[in-house]
C-alpha cells in the first residue's frame, strides 16, 4: 500500500483575503441601546491606538484554510499512533457527541448547582468508579493533564509532610531513572530535591540503590506501574513497604494504566496517591496536544488524626458530593488543609465526560478486556519484531511486556549509522505514525511502541513488517533511510535550526521570503512570494 | 497471536504480578459504569436522562462571569475543533507528518502576538489561573534573588488558590495592593511603598479587573514597576482588546489571560485556554514554560517548515531543571482561537468590544434607575462586567438571584463573600449574546422583584 501524505503549499494565514473581508458578522448594536448609552467613552490612555494586525478573511477562506491544514495533520482516526507511553486509543464517537452537548458547553462553571445536577451526577458516579478503578478512596477532576495531576499529587505530598510538622526535613522525592520527564519536574514544582535510582537488568527498580536512597529525607515516591519498559515492577510491595517506614507516601503516575485494569490496582499495592490520564486510559482524544484530563485519587490515610484530618482533606478543586436528605448533588468547596486548586472551576469537565462515556459504554468486563488486547498486542509485535537484525530488546528480554514494549536501534546505529530517528522517518512514509523515540532515557536509540488495545492484528503485522523493511534497506543502502521520509507533507524539518537562539525571533519586517526560523509572524509583510496550489 | 506468542492464555501475559499485589476481588461487581457494558443505544438514552437535569440558559443566555463567559461560539470554530485530523493527534512530535497541525499553531501563536502586542506567545497553558501562577514562577526565575509578587486586592478570587498552591513552595510571597474605594483602581501610592525595598520580582494587574472596571492606569502601573526592576505582568480578556490598548503598549513584560470567550464555550470549567505571551528578551524567553511552535526550514534548505522550537526549556528534556512540568496543554483550544480570531479579523474585535460595552452600559444604566439599586458600584469604565449593589433596596442578593431563578434568570455572581465592604452587591455579565430583550427581561423582573 503506498501511503501519500497531502502536500498543499498553502500560504500563511496572513497571505489570504483582502482589506475589507471579514469572517463573522458582528450584530449592531441596537438603536435604542445607542440612544440610552451615547457615546461609549475608553479613556484615551488605556484606548487601543491601533487595530490588530491580523488578516481579513471571509467565511469561506477561514475555513479552507484550516481544511488544508488538517489534511497535512495525522491522528488516530488517519491510522494508527503507537506512540509508546502517550496510549493513543480510538477515541469512540458517541463519547465525542457527548462531550459537546449544548446541555453542557453552555453550563457555566459558577451557574447554580440545581441546575446543573445532571453534570454532577455525571462527574459523581466518574470520581468513584476512577476511585474503583485503582483501588482507592477518594478523587478530584480539577487537574487539567497528567502533569497536573502530579503537580497536584506532588503538593498534596509536601502538605501532607507540612501538615505533620515535618516538612523541613522531608525534602526528597525519590523517581527510578526510567521515569517520565515530568516526573522530576512536577518533584521540582514542588520545592523538592529530586534524588533519581537505576534499574537493574530486568527493568526493575534496582532495590539496592533504592535501599541507599532512602532515608529521613524522603518525603515521596513517584512510580509508574508498569514501567516505561513496559514492565511490571516486582518488588512494587517491598518498596512499598521500605518507602512508608520513614513516612513517606508513594505516588503512582498512571500512564501506564492501560497494562493492569482488572489485574492489579494501584491502591491495593501499596501506593497512596494516583493520576489518572483520561486522555490516554479512557478514550479521549488527545487534541494535537490536550486538553486532557488528569484527576488524582488517594488512599485514605490519618494525617493528624487529633484534628480529624485525613489525606482526602488535601484534594484540591471542587469534589462533587451527593447529599442524601435533599437527594441533590453539590460542590464541596476545598477546605482549610486543602492544597486550594490547581485551575480555576472545576476541571476540565469536556474530557472527564468523554471518560466518562467511555468507562459507561464498557463497564468492568469492557475495561478487563481493554486491558487484556493492549497487553496481547504489546506481546504479540514483540514477537514478530524480536531477533530482527539491527534491533535489540534490552531490560528483560525474556519477560513480557505489558501496555507497550520499548525497542533499540543501537545495533543499527552502531553498525551502519541508522538511528532511532531514521527508523522513525521510514515509519511515517508507510503512512504509520512514529514510536516515541530517545525515551526512556535508559534505553539509547529507543524505540518505544504502543498499539493500545485499539491496533488491529493486521495492523500490527503490518508495522512489524515495515520495521523489518527498515532495518533491511539500513544494512543494504544506510544513506537511503537519511533522506526520509518522502511521502509526507514536508521532508525532514530541521530542528537544529528552529531552536538556535541566532535564528530564534519574531520574523522581522521584511523577512517574509527569508526562511529564517521564527516563533511568531508578528510584523510580517502581507505581500507573498507563495502561490496556493489546488488540487 | 497466542500461538505467535507461545501461550495458552491471555492470563499468562500477567503471570510476573506478585501474588500480593494482585487485585483479588470480584472485579466485575465492582461500582463501574453500570456493571456491564452497554450498546451505543443504550448509553444514548442514559445521557439523554442525564442531561436532562441540567437547566441551560439561553434565554436569557446567564449574566454571569467571572472568569468565564457567555459568549458566542461560532459554528466554524466548533466545526474546524471537529476535524478529527487534528483532534485525534498527539502533540506534533514528528513535524513532518504534522506540519498542518503545526502551522495552525504558529499561526495562533502570530495572531495572538498581534492581538497582545508582544512578540511571543506559548501554543497554551491550562487556563487563566494556571497560567498567572506559572508567569508569577517565571518572573522569579528571571529575577533571581527576589521573590514577592504585588497583585491588586481585587484579584478574581478563583485564581488565587491556583496562584498561591503553585508558589508556595519556591517561597514566592504574595503581596496585595490596596485599590482606591471608589474607583476600583489600584492605588499607585500604596504600589510605590510596596515596590521601595526594591525586592518585588513582578507586579501583576488585571485588565479588565475581576470586578469589571478598566484598569485605566495600566501604563503608569507598567512604567512605577520598571522603575524599581519589577517585571509588568497583565491578565487580559482578549475579547477586550479591540477597544482596550493591547498589553505590550502598555509595557507588559509578560501578559496573560484567558482565551475562553474566543469560542471556546463555557463547558463548565473546561476546557479553556491558558494564554501566556511575552516581549522579545532572551533573558525571558529562555525562561518561558510550555510549547512553542517555530518557523524553520526542511534539512535541505528548500522548504518552509514548522517545527517545535526550544524546547532545550522543557520537561521531556530537561526533566527537574524545565522551565515547568507542562506537557499535555489546551491544543486544541488554541486552534479553536486560532479560528476565532481569524473569523473577526483586524476590524471584527473593536466591533465586537464595541457592541458588548454599549450592551453592559445599558445594562448597568437600567438597573441603576431601579430605586435601591446601584450600578456600577465603582466610578469609572467598564467593559463587559459591573457590580451591582442591593442595599438601598434592603434585600439579600439570595433572594434576588431565587427569584430570578424563578423567572428563568440566572443572575449575576454574588462578590460580597471575598469583598464584604461592598455589601449585598453582585457581578453582572453582558456581552454580545445578550441583546435588548434579555436585557430588558432581566431589568423589569429586578424591578418586579424589588416591588414586591
Amino acid at each position: 500500500m503506498v501511503f501519500r501524505q497531502a502536500k498543499w503549499d498553502e500560504p500563511l494565514i496572513y497571505e489570504l483575503g483582502a482589506p475589507g473581508r471579514i469572517g463573522f458578522l458582528v450584530p449592531e448594536v441596537e438603536e435604542e441601546i445607542k440612544k440610552e448609552v451615547g457615546e461609549i467613552k475608553v479613556p484615551d490612555k488605556i484606548k487601543r491606538s491601533e487595530p490588530p494586525a491580523l488578516p481579513e478573511i471571509s467565511e469561506v477562506e477561514v475555513v479552507r484554510h484550516f481544511v488544508d491544514l488538517s489534511q497535512m495533520a495525522y491522528g488516530v482516526d488517519n491510522g494508527p499512533v503507537p506512540l509508546g507511553s502517550c496510549t493513543m486509543k480510538y477515541n469512540p464517537k458517541i463519547a465525542f457527541e457527548v462531550a459537546n452537548d449544548l446541555r453542557v458547553a453552555y453550563l457555566h462553571p459558577l451557574q447554580d448547582e440545581r441546575t446543573v445536577q445532571g453534570l454532577l451526577e455525571a462527574l459523581y458516579h466518574l470520581q468513584k468508579w476512577l476511585a474503583n478503578i485503582v483501588g482507592m478512596d477518594a478523587c478530584t477532576l480539577n487537574p487539567a493533564a497528567g502533569a497536573h495531576g502530579e503537580l497536584t499529587g506532588v503538593l498534596v505530598i509536601r502538605k501532607y509532610h507540612e501538615i505533620k510538622g515535618q516538612l523541613d526535613k522531608k525534602t526528597e522525592i525519590i523517581i527510578p531513572d526510567s521515569a517520565h520527564g515530568t516526573n522530576p519536574a512536577s518533584s521540582s514544582m514542588g520545592g523538592f530535591r529530586t534524588i533519581t535510582i537505576r534499574s537493574d537488568a530486568d527493568g526493575n527498580v534496582d532495590m539496592e540503590a533504592l535501599k541507599a536512597a532512602v532515608s529521613e529525607k524522603t518525603a515521596g515516591l513517584m512510580l509508574t506501574n508498569p514501567s516505561t519498559l513496559g514492565l511490571f515492577e516486582e518488588h512494587i510491595l517491598e518498596i512499598a513497604e521500605i518507602l512508608h517506614e520513614v513516612d513517606a507516601l508513594l505516588y503512582y503516575d498512571g500512564a501506564n494504566l492501560n497494562g493492569i485494569m482488572g489485574y492489579a490496582r494501584p491502591g491495593d499495592m501499596g501506593f497512596d496517591i494516583a493520576h489518572i490520564n483520561i486522555h490516554k486510559t479512557f478514550g479521549s482524544p488527545h487534541g494535537g496536544g490536550g486538553p486532557g484530563a488528569g484527576p488524582i485519587c488517594i488512599k485514605e490515610r490519618d494525617v493528624l488524626p487529633e484534628k480529624g484530618v485525613k489525606l482526602s482533606d488535601l484534594l484540591p478543586g471542587f469534589i462533587v458530593k451527593y447529599d442524601e436528605k435533599t437527594g441533590r448533588y453539590y460542590l464541596k468547596y476545598p477546605g482549610p488543609y486543602s492544597i486550594g486548586m490547581v485551575k480555576a472551576f472545576f476541571g476540565n469537565v469536556g474530557p472527564l465526560l468523554w471518560g466518562f462515556t467511555y468507562i459507561l459504554g464498557l463497564g468492568p468486563q469492557g475495561l478487563k478486556e481493554v486491558t487484556e488486547q493492549a497487553v496481547l498486542n504489546t506481546n504479540y509485535f514483540t514477537k514478530l519484531l524480536k531477533g530482527t537484525k539491527g534491533y535489540d530488546l534490552p531490560y528483560g528480554p525474556e519477560r513480557f511486556r505489558k501496555h507497550e514494549v520499548v525497542f533499540s536501534a543501537e545495533p543499527m546505529a552502531h553498525d551502519v549509522g541508522v538511528t532511532a530517528e531514521d527508523v522513525a522517518k521510514g515509519l511515517l512514509d508507510a503512512g504509520f505514525y512514529a514510536p516515541t523515540i530517545y525515551f526512556p532515557l535508559i534505553v539509547h536509540e529507543a524505540l518505544m511502541i504502543e498499539f493500545s488495545d485499539t491496533e488491529t492484528k493486521e495492523n500490527i503485522e503490518r508495522y512489524a513488517a515495515r520495521m523489518k523493511e527498515i532495518a533491511e534497506i539500513a544494512y543494504k543502502n544506510p544513506k537511503e533511510p537519511k533522506k526520509w521520509p518522502v511521502n509526507t507533507a514536508k521532508g525532514r524539518v530541521d530542528a537544529v535550526k528552529a531552536s538556535h537562539p541566532k535564528t530564534v525571533t519574531p520574523t522581522p519586517e521584511d523577512s517574509n521570503t527569508n526562511m529564517e526560523s521564527t516563533c511568531t509572524k508578528r510584523n510580517r509583510q502581507t505581500k507573498s512570494t507563495q502561490v496556493k496550489h489546488f488540487p | 497471536m497466542l500461538k505467535t506468542i507461545g501461550i495458552k492464555s491471555i492470563e499468562e501475559l500477567f503471570a510476573d504480578i506478585p501474588e500480593g499485589a494482585r487485585f483479588k476481588g470480584d472485579w466485575n461487581k465492582l461500582e463501574i459504569g453500570l456493571g456491564r457494558p452497554l450498546s451505543e443505544i443504550e448509553i444514548r438514552k442514559y445521557i439523554e436522562k442525564l442531561f436532562s437535569k441540567n437547566k441551560v440558559f439561553m434565554d436569557p443566555p446567564p449574566f454571569i462571569g467571572g472568569g468565564a463567559w457567555p459568549h458566542y461560539v461560532p459554528a466554524v470554530v466548533k466545526y474546524i475543533m471537529s476535524r478529527a485530523e487534528f483532534y485525534t493527534a498527539y502533540t506534533p512530535y514528528q513535524p513532518e507528518l504534522s506540519q498542518g497541525l503545526m502551522q495552525a499553531l504558529f499561526e495562533y501563536q502570530s495572531m495572538m502576538a498581534d492581538l497582545l502586542e508582544l512578540e511571543i506567545v506559548n501554543s497554551s497553558m491550562y487556563d487563566w489561573a494556571s497560567a498567572t501562577a506559572e508567569a508569577f514562577l517565571m518572573a522569579m526565575r528571571i529575577q533571581k534573588r527576589k521573590n514577592r509578587v504585588l497583585v491588586p486586592s481585587t484579584m478574581n478570587p478563583y485564581h488565587r488558590p491556583v496562584v498561591k498552591a503553585y508558589t508556595e513552595p519556591k517561597g514566592l510571597k504574595i503581596e496585595e495592593v490596596k485599590h482606591d474605594k471608589e474607583t476600583g483602581l489600584i492605588d499607585l501610592e500604596d504600589l510605590k511603598e510596596k515596590l521601595a525595598s526594591k525586592d518585588v520580582a513582578a507586579v501583576y494587574i488585571e485588565n479588565p479587573s475581576f470586578l469589571g472596571f478598566i484598569e485605566e492606569n495600566a501604563k503608569a502601573i507598567g512604567e512605577i514597576a520598571h522603575d524599581y526592576g519589577a517585571l509588568f505582568i497583565m491578565g487580559v480578556d482578549p475579547i477586550s482588546l479591540g477597544v482596550l490598548e493591547a498589553p505590550g503598549r502598555l509595557g507588559a513584560d509578560i501578559a496573560v489571560g484567558e482565551g475562553q470567550p474566543l469560542g471556546l464555550g463555557m463547558n463548565f470549567g473546561g476546557p479553556y485556554l491558558g494564554i501566556f505571551a511575552a516581549k522579545w528578551d532572551m533573558r525571558i524567553v529562555r525562561q518561558m514554560p510550555g510549547r512553542i511552535m517555530g518557523l524553520t526550514t526542511t534539512l535541505d534548505g528548500k522548504e518552509m517548515g514548522f517545527a517545535m522550537i526550544l524546547q532545550a526549556r522543557e520537561q521531556h528534556i530537561r526533566r527537574e531543571k524545565a522551565t515547568s512540568n507542562i506537557c499535555t496543554n489546551e491544543m486544541l483550544c488554541a486552534l479553536g482561537a486560532a479560528v476565532y480570531m481569524a473569523l473577526l479579523g483586524k476590524h471584527g474585535f473593536r466591533k465586537i468590544g464595541e457592541l458588548i460595552m454599549y450592551r453592559s452600559h445599558y445594562a448597568a444604566k437600567k438597573l441603576n434607575e431601579i430605586d435601591g439599586v446601584k450600578a456600577p458600584v465603582f466610578k469609572g469604565e467598564f467593559f463587559k462586567e459591573f457590580t451591582v449593589n442591593f442595599d438601598g433596596a434592603g434585600v439579600k442578593y439570595e433572594t434576588i438571584h431565587e427569584e430570578l431563578l424563578k423567572r428563568g434568570i440566572h443572575g449575576g455572581l454574588y462578590v460580597g463573600k471575598w469583598f464584604p465592604e461592598l455589601g449585598e452587591t453582585a457581578l453582572f455579565c453582558v456581552t454580545e449574546m445578550h441583546d435588548k430583550n434579555d436585557i430588558d427581561k432581566l431589568v423589569s423582573s429586578i424591578k418586579e422583584i424589588l416591588s414586591k
